[in-house]
């Protein structure tokens, strides 16, 4: 396939329709996909059908409707799988989302394998989900907990994250995209990094990654890989965690109860093979069948269009964006980020910017974005952030520079 | 799902005395001999607002403001500390109580003679989700009060 440039692909997707939410609210300009995707009509019938056809407790009844029940969660797991690259799939553990993948891999693995002296790596552009679990974890064993700098342009500074590793690193953690900024980090230059230096394990956050473009596990080159179902197209409360089958086999269990055990005798008990082994409790059957709808209707466009459509998106909205006086964006270039802009305007503050787009039928989200640490090293206490997915169109951008030129007018342009 | 707000909500909430006082704002910097200083973060948002407060008997004689935020945070505080610099404790107290009681919802609170400017703040009452940011100062003036040396029972 030729190589085109971002500047000459078209933002060709027209998907609007399919999702009622937006249907129902022609003027409304949804452009905070990061935080949360709207859902296709597709995934909303998945979730009605599964209750009014085979609702029961799945791994628990001896009759045809809990069967039933179980087998759907078991082909949900399948083709999830499938969808992310995940040849064994037993070793795709289903979480609430992605920070319950994250805090299991620090509160299993971690307290298991990290002792005092030992170091655990996040960067600081991770989430507080992929940092304060091992900020957390690092506390509790005694290890040293070290913040992987930035490049000025908001890229992982390579040469920091080389001089931090050495033998004792047991955990490198950072997220595959910035929520914040967009920025799509290179997993095998990471991966190499970190492989000949230490043996410590690849923790990546997927969360911005697993819904904007071709994800498959097993060429990635990490031990762990967490991502959230709502932010792809698919229900709230399930996500997943993708795991090295041999660490996930030595692993102690992360919560106790139903669903995971064996045996319960008086004085011990043994787990339950993988996958179940780490889901106690009754699972969340319906969401892993509405996220499995979700990952079909991705399948049919096709995640390299997603990808095509939203950078031609973020080509337009960076162009237009730029050219306004006083108006500043943060992370690497247009073509290095995801769908996600993160910008300021003068002196007007984010959330003054949201309340007056919101006016506009726009919804951003502004403020620190669950990402102190990098909102720090910028030295802003928030930005505003617009973000696109497969729903979204120019008109999208219009109304969005259209906000922007109306909060200008109503706060005139004070440079900071 | 509410509707998206129109342009009048729009303009009543960011009228010229709240940008006014966010662009150049009253008693802000930090104050010599405070008998009382507090820090309040608005965590979602990111809001921060640090408050010095000199008492003389049961008054607040002086006090400044410091921290960043959006222009409803930084304009209440400016507007408040101008408003209770000089009153005693029972007045700031009502004024405090009418003030949140117009965040609220309860417009008749900016009958009250004592709101002076902080009706222009009226129009956040509109937006539950700034309606915070507007009392983060309040909030942080209450707190200084409780600190006051020889605080007597509240009424």
């Amino acid at each position: 396939m030729k190589l085109r440039r971002d500047s000459e692909l078209s933002p060709d997707l027209k998907l609007r329709a399919d999702f009622p939410l937006l249907v129902n609210n022609p003027g409304l300009h949804y452009l905070d996909s990061a935080a949360t995707s709207q859902k296709p009509k597709a995934v909303l019938d998945a979730l009605r059908d599964f209750y009014e056809t085979a609702n029961a407790n799945p791994h628990r009844g001896a009759y045809a409707l809990s069967v039933r029940a179980t087998e759907l969660y078991h082909q949900s797991r399948l083709r999830i799988a499938q969808f992310l690259g995940v040849r064994d799939s037993d070793s795709l553990i289903f979480t609430r989302g992605t920070t319950e993948g994250l805090n299991l891999v620090a509160g299993s693995w971690g307290m298991a394998n990290v002792a005092s002296g030992d170091e655990i790596v996040v960067t600081a552009m991770d989430h507080h989900a992929n940092f304060v679990p091992w900020q957390v974890l690092a506390m509790r064993k005694g290890a040293k907990f070290r913040v992987c700098e930035l490049t000025p342009d908001g890229k992982i500074d390579l040469d920091f994250l080389n001089g931090l590793l050495n033998k004792r690193t047991k955990v490198v953690a950072f997220s595959h995209v910035s929520n914040a900024l967009g920025t799509i980090n290179p997993i095998p230059e990471i991966a190499r990094m970190v492989r000949e230096k230490s043996d410590a394990i690849l923790v990546c956050d997927g969360a911005q990654s697993a819904p904007h473009f071709p994800v498959s596990f097993d060429s990635l080159g990490v031990d762990f890989y967490a991502f959230s179902g709502h932010k792809m197209l698919g229900p709230m409360g399930i996500g997943g965690l993708i795991g090295n089958r041999e660490m996930l086999e030595e692993m102690p269990p992360y919560q106790t109860g139903g669903d995971m055990i064996e045996f319960v005798h008086d004085d011990r008990t043994t787990w339950n093979v993988l996958p179940l082994k780490f889901e106690a409790g009754t699972p969340n059957a319906a969401n892993a069948v509405g996220l499995a709808a979700a990952v079909e209707y991705l399948d049919r466009i096709g995640m390299d269009r997603v990808r095509s459509h939203e950078r031609a998106l973020m080509s337009a909205a960076q162009e237009r964006l730029s050219a306004i006086e006083g108006l500043h964006i943060y992370g690497p270039p247009a073509s290095e980020r995801s769908g996600v802009l993160s910008f300021t305007l003068g002196d007007v503050h984010p959330h003054d910017l949201a309340t007056i787009l919101d006016g506009e039928g726009v919804c951003i989200r502004a403020g620190h974005h669950c990402a102190q640490p990098l909102m720090r090293r910028l030295d802003v206490p928030a930005t505003a952030r617009a973000s696109f997915y497969v729903y979204n169109d120019e008109s999208d951008i219009d109304a969005l520079v259209a906000g922007i030129l109306k909060a200008r007018e109503i706060f005139g342009y004070a440079p900071v | 799902m509410s509707q998206p707000r129109s342009s009048a909500e729009i303009g009543a909430l960011y009228q010229e005395m709240i940008l006014d006082h966010y662009r150049r704002p009253r008693n802000k910097g930090t104050l010599e001999n405070a008998d009382a200083s507090v820090e309040m973060k608005n965590p979602l948002c990111g809001d921060e607002i640090g408050l010095q407060v000199a008492f003389e008997g049961d008054c607040v004689c002086d006090l400044k403001f410091s921290g960043r935020g959006c222009s409803i945070s930084q304009a209440s505080a400016s507007m408040m500390t101008q408003l209770v610099k000089g009153k005693s404790s029972g007045q700031i107290d009502a004024i405090r109580k009418q003030f949140r009681d117009l965040m609220l919802g309860d417009s008749s609170a900016a009958d009250d003679p004592e709101m002076r400017s902080l009706r222009a703040l009226s129009g956040v009452a509109r937006f539950p989700a700034r309606v915070k940011c507007a009392l983060l100062a309040w909030n942080a003036l209450a707190s200084a009060m409780a600190e006051r040396p020889s605080q007597g029972t509240p009424s």
